[in-house]
């Protein structure tokens, strides 16, 4: 059926399934925000308690990241290409956070641990925020732009000494960055409540879900005014890239109900699911949150890739800048890649069913007496 | 330029290198866990479950640790071979991202069931997450190998111009390489015996402390089995490999075996010491010393006691009485190709669709060497003799000494002597990190030997290296070479003491 497709119907498919793959992302790094959050255990249980909630599914945070760059590397070569070999230091950094973590749950309570407990408890916490916070500044390029060159062999070259970690300096990109990060501290503490039973842990994580959302608003407020308002990269005729007014909020509306409609609607879901969490006794505020945080994320990486504008563009040099157009895998890849895509439904299907398996039983300080620990 | 890519080179192999510490654990220790498990659910006898808990555990610890230094690989290809992803990421990204979705996830997915579902799901759901991590691992080995086996033997592309990359034209000659199938059998088979030693070993080590008992004879038995059946599969798939370098990658062969001046009926060295004054271009002694097996390089390689093998120096400078070309005429050929593509570029700028057709048809007639046009002269070809030689030649040593070994081991077993053998339960022990070392070897051979290559024949590694300074990739390798071995440490540190509260008998975890 792909064969019938034709190159632009497959690089739109594409950049979907990369949105939906970094969509998901965002939201599983609640696991990065819970990092940020083991302050409010007031004893070891409680910690114990903490850590082995997000335990349970930090490499599934972390396979996802893995295939975002996979998907990214299939599908949108040029990009892979310019991005990590350009802002080398960027993604280095986020790498490094990454590698930290993923040893962390393992690690830290072994006997004979080498650094102790404390010290993997700072790993995940340096993961959490600096890890988080440079991701989501990475990810904010997409509309901010970066400094790169790309000749007519398609080979890039960086055009800023700081090697991507430019992009931790730029206001716009920290806002988002900092909006995110609060929001993954939402995500987390709806995801514990729902996941543990401790009627005092729940209370605090419930009131700090509350600190989160008031401190996220003025970051998320500067971000969402200046997208919409700002001069954005647009796509013209024959791949002509130019500075347009207002290009994201035209994308958005463009887009319909793909742009301003899921942003509209992701946006209703996570305020409900902070009400759930912080004014109501709910156990299930995540599914709200959770589902706002997944729609919020593809409105705004519809409006980059496919919106009419250039998702990753260049400010050094208009014309070098990426479109889906420009910076994909041949047909003839695209296409086997979209078979391969039509697994990423059962795959889905069977993480959730072993989700839903395991989280039945709800962690407990009883049932941690005899289980396998983290 | 030249020392940015030795760092780039240095940053990779340090990774890569780091990453097949665990790997091979993975690959086979998820599968004797599994074994044991099966027999637990089987009896129904704790004492079975006990034993699949306590290496399960020790199998956790080193798949943190394989998980953490994979992420690094799977984005480096980026960060540090920025050309190398554009030029053949149309080919080679799709095996990354199959790996992601059929593979990992299944890893993920499942791991968090194997470690803390005893509770929580039924024992036959247990036991099939258990063997679902063990496929799911492999599997990653499946689609990572493939992407490797496109490195040594491209196929299945064509070069466009207008995007100056190549493109896949046909996924099947890919992933059915016979490069790529022989490579993932090998590796595999790798991990299984590097496994199996560990098992044996730290079962020898219970033996000799007189402790658990019953778990280690049983541990035994179950790892020297695998082990013996992954001892002949890998001679067997070793061979298949050696044949496949010896059809496409002629230089790599030779320089595995040290063999400068071609011959008839080649031998192979079993025990040498190569002279290091050698060179292609003189004619000194290429052995210090060696004691070969006659004619049977040219079996092994082509199947035939009396074929031709050729040495390094008529693959560089050419034998034509056997119609081998000298290295200086497909330079020059790609060189031709080289020019015939930046003409092909300036026509197409100027919108002159004749030039750029004219020029289009010279780069075909020369596209097969574009990637020799851009190496300075036919001695580049030379991948470090000495390294391969040795690694090579220990890495099959090793085979067989694991061979005996585990026949041994599964003798003793059944005899029920084990506790009297110490010296045999000595050199079991000691043999663990003999497994990694074989493994570590093996990839030595197929990586260096392939130098100056980063794609065989297409895109020498100068060309594939990132534009990054120099200082930057030094300031990241010597990052991860502390993280990667402070993490190695703390890994051996925590494994070391599981083992030795089992021995005790506080076998919490
Ligand atoms: C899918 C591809 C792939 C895979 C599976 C591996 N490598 Fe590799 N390796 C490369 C792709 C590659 C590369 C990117 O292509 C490099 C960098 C420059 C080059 O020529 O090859 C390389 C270089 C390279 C070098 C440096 C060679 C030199 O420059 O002299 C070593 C020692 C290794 N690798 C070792 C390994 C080990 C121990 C691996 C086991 C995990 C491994 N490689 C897997
Ligand atoms: C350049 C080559 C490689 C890349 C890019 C790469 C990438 C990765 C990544 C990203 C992970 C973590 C996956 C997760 O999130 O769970 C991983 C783990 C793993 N890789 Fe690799 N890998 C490479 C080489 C290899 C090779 C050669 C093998 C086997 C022959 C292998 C086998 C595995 C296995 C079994 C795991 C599971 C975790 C563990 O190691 O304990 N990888 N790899
Ligand atoms: C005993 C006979 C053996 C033979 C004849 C043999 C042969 C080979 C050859 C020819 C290669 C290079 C393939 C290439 O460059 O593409 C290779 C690679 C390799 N070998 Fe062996 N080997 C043997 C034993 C072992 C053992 C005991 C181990 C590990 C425990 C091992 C692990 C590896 C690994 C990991 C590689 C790199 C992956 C690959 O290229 O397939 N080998 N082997």
């Amino acid at each position: 059926m792909f064969e019938n497709w034709s190159y632009e119907a497959l690089q739109i498919y594409w950049w979907v399934v990369v949105s939906v793959v970094g969509a998901l992302f965002v939201f599983m790094m609640f696991v990065q925000g819970g990092q940020t959050m083991l302050g409010v255990a007031k004893d070891e249980d409680e910690k114990t308690l903490l850590v082995n909630a997000l335990g349970k599914k930090w490499e599934l945070t972390f396979t996802t990241l893995v295939l975002f760059g996979g998907a990214l590397f299939a599908a949108f070569p040029l990009f892979y290409s310019v991005s990590f070999g350009g802002a080398y230091a960027v993604w280095m950094a986020i790498l490094f956070s990454f590698t930290l973590q993923a040893i962390s749950y393992e690690y830290r309570k072994k006997e004979n641990n080498f650094w102790g407990s404390k010290v993997y408890e700072g790993f995940m916490y340096f993961n959490g925020t600096v890890g988080t916070v440079l991701v989501v500044a990475a990810i904010a390029t997409f509309f901010s732009g970066s400094l790169f060159y790309v000749n007519s062999y398609n080979l890039s070259a960086w055009q800023s000494p700081l090697r991507g970690l430019e992009a931790a300096f730029v206001p716009f990109n920290l806002s988002m960055a900092f909006a995110v990060f609060f929001l993954t501290r939402i995500n987390a503490a709806a995801y514990f409540v729902s996941h543990i039973e401790h009627a005092p842990l729940e209370a605090r994580v419930r009131k700090s879900a509350l600190k989160s959302t008031l401190l996220s608003l003025p970051f998320l407020l500067f971000f969402l005014v200046n997208l919409l308002t700002m001069d954005g990269f647009a796509l013209g005729d024959g791949g002509v890239i130019s500075m347009q007014p207002h290009a994201y909020l035209n994308a958005l509306l463009k887009l319909g109900v793909f742009g301003i409609g899921l942003l509209a609607l992701g946006t209703i879901f996570i305020v409900a699911g902070v009400y759930l969490l912080v004014f109501t006794k709910s156990k299930k505020a995540v599914f709200a949150t959770g589902l706002g945080t997944i729609l919020t994320t593809l409105s705004l990486l519809f409006a980059a890739g496919i919106g009419g504008a250039a998702y990753y563009p260049s400010i050094y040099d208009l014309q070098s800048s990426l479109t889906i157009y420009n910076s994909s895998g041949s047909r003839y890849t695209l296409v086997v890649m979209s078979y391969v895509s039509l697994l990423v439904p059962f795959v889905l299907a069977y993480i959730v069913y072993v989700w839903r398996l395991m989280d039945s039983k709800k962690l407990s300080l009883d049932s941690i007496k005899n289980e396998h620990l983290y | 330029m030249e020392t940015l890519i030795d760092w780039s080179r240095a940053q990779f192999a340090l990774t890569a290198m780091y990453h097949f510490l665990f790997v091979p654990l993975t690959l086979g220790l998820s599968f004797i866990v599994a074994f044991m498990e099966s027999l637990y659910v089987k009896t129904g006898d704790e004492k079975y479950k006990t034993m699949t808990k306590f290496w399960m555990t020790l199998f956790g610890i080193n798949f943190a640790i394989g998980v953490a230094t994979g992420l690094i690989m799977e984005f480096e290809f980026g960060t540090n071979w920025a050309a190398y992803s554009w030029i053949v990421g149309d080919i080679f990204g799709a095996p990354l991202a199959i790996e992601g979705i059929l593979a990992f996830f299944l890893e993920a997915t499942f791991f968090a069931v194997m470690f803390f579902g005893w509770d929580r799901v039924s024992k036959r759901f247990h036991l099939l997450s258990t063997w679902l991590v063990a496929i799911g691992s492999n599997l990653s080995a499946l689609w990572i190998l493939v992407a490797n086996g496109w490195m040594q033997y491209p196929v299945g592309m064509s070069f466009n111009l207008d995007t100056a990359r190549n493109e896949m034209v046909n996924f099947w000659d890919v992933i059915l390489s016979p490069v790529a199938v022989s490579k993932f059998l090998h590796t595999v088979s790798g991990g299984y015996i590097t496994s199996s030693l560990f098992v044996l070993g730290v079962s020898a080590w219970f033996l000799l402390k007189g402790k658990e008992l019953w778990m280690a004879k049983k541990s035994v038995i179950i790892a020297s089995i695998f082990g013996l059946l992954a001892s002949l599969f890998v001679i067997a798939t070793g061979d298949e490999a050696a044949y496949q370098v010896a059809g496409k990658q002629p230089m790599k062969l030779a320089a595995m075996e040290g063999l400068y001046h071609g011959e008839e009926g080649a031998g192979i060295v079993m025990v040498g010491a190569l002279n290091p004054n050698k060179k292609a271009d003189n004619d000194k002694e290429p052995y210090l010393f060696e004691v070969t097996a006659p004619k049977m390089l040219s079996l092994l390689g082509y199947h035939d006691m009396n074929a031709f093998v050729p040495g390094i120096k008529e693959l560089i400078y050419g034998d034509e009485a056997r119609g081998i070309e000298s290295a200086a005429a497909k330079i020059e050929r790609g060189k031709k190709a080289k020019e015939a593509l930046v003409l092909y570029k300036k026509a197409k700028a100027q919108k002159d669709e004749v030039a750029a057709a004219e020029a289009l048809k010279t780069f075909r007639m020369y596209e097969k060497e574009l990637g020799y046009g851009y190496l300075q002269k036919p001695e580049d070809l030379i991948p470090p003799v000495g390294l391969v030689f040795y690694s090579f030649h220990l890495m099959v040593g090793l085979g067989v000494w694991f061979l005996a070994l585990f026949a041994m081991a599964l003798l003793f077993g059944m005899k029920d002597s084990l506790e009297k053998r110490r010296v045999f339960l000595k050199a079991a022990l000691w043999s663990i990190p003999l497994g990694y070392l074989a493994s570590e070897a093996g990839w030595i051979v197929a990586e260096v030997g392939r130098q100056p290559w980063a794609i065989e024949g297409l895109l020498p590694v100068g060309v594939a290296v990132s534009n990054v300074d120099t200082g930057m990739v030094q300031a990241t390798f010597w990052l991860f070479f502390v993280l990667f071995t402070a993490l190695l440490i703390a890994e051996v540190r925590i494994m070391l003491a599981q083992i030795s509260l089992k021995a005790k008998g506080e076998s919490h975890v």
